[in-house]
């Protein structure tokens, strides 16, 4: 039987929408059994993404692709026999993982200090908007907000010109991904001390925390980092050029003066190459305008793919801008299984997101599809929980499990 | 000193600029014990990055490496030479994880491949953070941040639709990639105790924006051919979803629910535009009068300062935000009652501050306890004090040009 890393661990994810879901994914990825809590009164948005073909919370294929892996249960936590459940769950779990706002798990009797006292093992993660204390802490937050609130988004724009701001769920990501991390800490030293902990996590912290060297140049020598574009301190060309094709970009960036060599000589040596303007990194970078028109004239007569083939054959890094299509049939990502097909009950198949990361000797893969809503509320709640069948069958029909 | 979350944890990290580093500082500043290996006199690729004081490089100065590179031994090793691939070896037969971010094909020639680690130190731990991967047809080709988002589609996502697609911002393909390292490297942790064994972890980075960021939604290109949509300064789903300029810089404008824009428009005043039939229905405002209601709020918003606007959306629980540059943010009172910046002392750089803690451990706080390392500043203490080389080998080595 294949062994997964995190195997021998239960996660109670209470998470919704993107950050903390994302977050119970990897987890599931590695093999933890990760049960996700919802109920019927307030749906996870994500099972409604707006703009799809399909309708009903059953067929959201971006619910799919975040919550594979997990099993499902359906509880109203409102209700005092619901909580209850929780608390049984969370005595024989390892970790929580809960996105709501800092109210939220209080409001209900669910928060750490009750949990822990339950399972003084059990290792706790929140990661709202902005952290547990402090004085945005109750703030109400979409994931454009995390950007605007941590300075992220100060940087997104033209160079020089207005700030556009982040505009997708990049800071969710980033957020799932450090909280994963932490989690895994935070069980790695239980595993030596038998001791869990409560971690709070601010999202607008961690999105700080990426963007290191804005905030030193602002430390070092009080300026203030405006929008950047696809600027560089140190590369030209660096920018993402047109291609043949509607809507085809490609990106090049050049660091060494010897890859300059390479570039010049992949794309025939045309004679503006040999302008003092170019000839070294000090002047390509006082030049960078004239420079990216240069290189674009080249870029508008290949498709991105023949710029991706010409440049690297020199060892000059180029790839192309991939939308959605291009993505699921580049080679590269094809040969990794970078998206998988995977059968869901209510949709057929479903193309959703593979692996993030490759581990050799215990690989982690899809071997669960995203849950049906309750689908394992008989296995948590009969099995696990061994309440028994009249039991279940009457907080079914009082929608406590609903 | 107290017991951390990864007391005990032995690391070494042969990268260079910011994905391994990254990786290993979420290590580091939880108490792993990392060995940095860097080239001996030039070092880490952003010693020459930059920020610098006054704008003038120095090596021991540059902000992006001391912010990456706290709580970490330095060491100094020539891998190229014979004696260089012998000590690393030495270190990686005791350690736990090594993390590197070079070319497959350069651990291969160098013998630092995970089929030579693996044979060295069974219960070693290879992660290996590269733009493509160690797989797959682009596996040796060149790649800088702006290359793997282009690739791994996050690119496309950004910038106005007439114009280039914008790359993130800095170089979030090299933080998300070391992020995802570090996860990584514990799940081949936690599988060890099970099986007695490492393994080698292989990140690839423009893997990491196609999965996790935005594996999600390619169901929609395959099957409905669907594309993305770059709009500028707006996401184009329901009115409001952009950002705005006001008086003394920018807001961040949206609302997901009915009642928060209704909220707001009843904040500005109820202004008599609003009653307009064509902007009753959120989503047709978002795909066909967009620009119009822009310049409508717009109008407004310019009157009022992002805080004036912020602390109005408070109160009546309007989801707005303002967009914080990086001073404002630096001394904000919430970032400072969580004592998020934190400050250092070190040689040459002098006492700063840097951004601190991503999250709060409440058994195992994290902690900066000590600066980046000086170029070899450990040389010594790991070669001599650990390996057993003697002074005088130390002496021979740095003449030799190994370290």
């Amino acid at each position: 039987m294949a062994v997964y890393p995190l195997q021998a661990y239960r996660v109670v994810d209470f998470s919704w929408v993107w950050a903390g879901p994302l977050l119970g994914m990897i987890l599931a990825d590695m093999g933890a059994e990760v049960i996700k809590v919802e109920t019927n009164k307030r749906l996870d948005s994500a099972r409604l993404t707006p703009g799809r073909s399909t309708v009903g919370p059953e067929t959201d294929f971006v619910f799919h692709s975040m919550n594979r892996n997990k099993l499902g249960i359906t509880v109203d936590m409102s209700d005092p026999r619901g909580a209850e459940l929780i608390k049984d769950l969370i005595k024989i779990s390892d970790v929580a993982v809960e996105n709501f706002s800092p109210k939220g798990l209080r409001n209900l009797g669910l928060q750490y200090e009750t949990l822990s006292g339950i399972n003084p093992k059990l290792v706790m993660i929140s990661l709202p908007a902005a952290g547990q204390y402090g004085p945005l802490s109750d703030i109400v937050t979409y994931a454009p907000s995390l950007g605007a609130l941590c300075g992220y988004s100060s940087l997104i724009g033209y160079p020089g010109e207005r700030v556009l701001g982040e505009q997708t769920p990049y800071l969710d990501v980033n957020s799932a991904i450090h909280g994963a991390f932490a989690v895994m800490a935070a069980l790695y030293y239980r595993e030596r001390t038998g001791k869990g902990q409560y971690i709070d996590m601010a999202q607008i912290e961690v999105g700080a925390s990426t963007i290191g060297e804005a905030f030193m140049e602002y430390f070092m020598n009080g300026r203030v980092m405006g929008t950047t574009g696809n600027r560089n301190p140190v590369m030209a060309p660096h920018n993402n050029y047109p291609c043949l094709g509607e809507g085809r970009w490609v990106s090049i960036a050049v660091k060494t003066d010897d890859e300059w060599l390479s570039f010049c000589n992949a794309i025939g040596n045309p004679p503006w190459t040999e302008d003092v303007r170019f000839s070294d990194k000090f002047n390509r970078m006082r030049s960078q305008d004239e420079l990216d028109r240069l290189v674009s004239d080249w870029t508008i007569g290949h498709t991105d793919y023949e710029v991706m083939d010409i440049l690297q054959k020199a060892g000059v890094a180029a790839t192309p801008c991939l939308d959605l299509m291009e993505r699921f049939s580049d080679p590269q990502f094809e040969a990794r299984g970078t998206h998988l097909q995977v059968e869901h009950p209510a949709t057929g198949v479903d193309i959703i997101a593979g692996i993030p990361f490759k581990l050799s000797d215990t690989p982690c893969e899809v071997h669960r599809h995203a849950p049906l809503l309750g689908e394992h509320n008989e296995y948590v709640f009969g099995e696990l929980l061994s309440r028994t069948k009249e039991e279940i069958a009457q907080l079914i029909e009082d929608k406590v499990i609903y | 000193m107290a017991e951390q979350a990864l007391s005990g944890l032995k690391v070494v990290e042969y990268g260079s600029f910011i994905s391994a580093p990254y990786c290993t500082k979420l290590m580091a500043d939880l108490g792993a014990e990392v060995i940095k290996i860097e080239e001996p006199g030039l070092g880490d690729e952003s010693r020459r990055y930059g920020p610098f004081p006054d704008d003038i490089p120095h090596p021991e100065r540059s902000g992006l490496f001391l912010y990456l590179n706290g709580n970490k031994l330095g060491t100094t090793l020539n891998v190229k030479t014979r004696t260089g691939q012998k000590i690393l070896r030495e270190l990686l037969k005791d350690a736990d994880v090594f993390v590197e971010s070079n070319p497959p094909k350069k651990m291969a020639d160098l013998k630092l491949d995970y089929a030579a680690l693996g044979e060295l130190n069974p219960r070693l731990i290879v992660t290996s953070i590269t733009p493509f991967g160690q797989t797959g047809p682009y596996r040796d080709y060149k790649g800088y941040a702006i290359n793997t988002a282009a690739l791994g589609g996050q690119s496309m996502r950004t910038g106005e639709p007439d114009r280039e697609p914008l790359a993130p911002a800095l170089s979030q393909s090299h933080y998300q990639s070391g992020a995802m390292g570090a996860a990584s490297t514990f799940g081949a942790l936690f599988s060890r105790m099970s099986t007695g064994l490492g393994q080698h972890v292989d990140i690839s980075e423009a893997e990491v924006w196609a999965t996790i960021h935005l594996g999600h939604g390619v169901h929609l290109g395959v099957f409905e051919g669907r594309k993305s949509i770059r709009a500028g300064h707006r996401t184009i789903s329901v009115y409001p979803w952009c950002i705005l300029p006001c008086k003394d810089g920018y807001m961040c404008l949206i609302a997901i629910q009915g009642y928060q824009w209704k909220r707001f428009l009843e904040a500005m005043g109820s202004p008599e535009w609003m009653s307009d039939p064509r902007f009753r229905d959120r989503i047709v405002m978002a795909f066909e009068h967009a620009d119009e209601v822009d310049s409508l709020v717009e109008a407004w918003l310019i009157e009022h300062t992002k805080e004036e606007i912020f602390e109005m959306c408070r109160q009546g629980q309007i989801t707005f935000a303002p967009v914080r540059n990086l001073a404002e943010v630096a001394h904000n009172p919430h970032f400072e009652e969580r004592g998020y910046f934190v400050e250092m002392d070190r040689r040459y750089a002098g006492t700063l501050k840097y951004p601190g803690a991503p999250y709060k451990l409440s058994e195992t706080p994290w902690q900066l306890e000590r600066p980046a390392p000086l170029l070899g500043e450990h040389n010594e203490e790991i070669y001599c004090g650990r390996l057993g080389y003697s002074k005088e080998d130390l002496v021979r080595m740095r003449r030799g040009g190994i370290i």
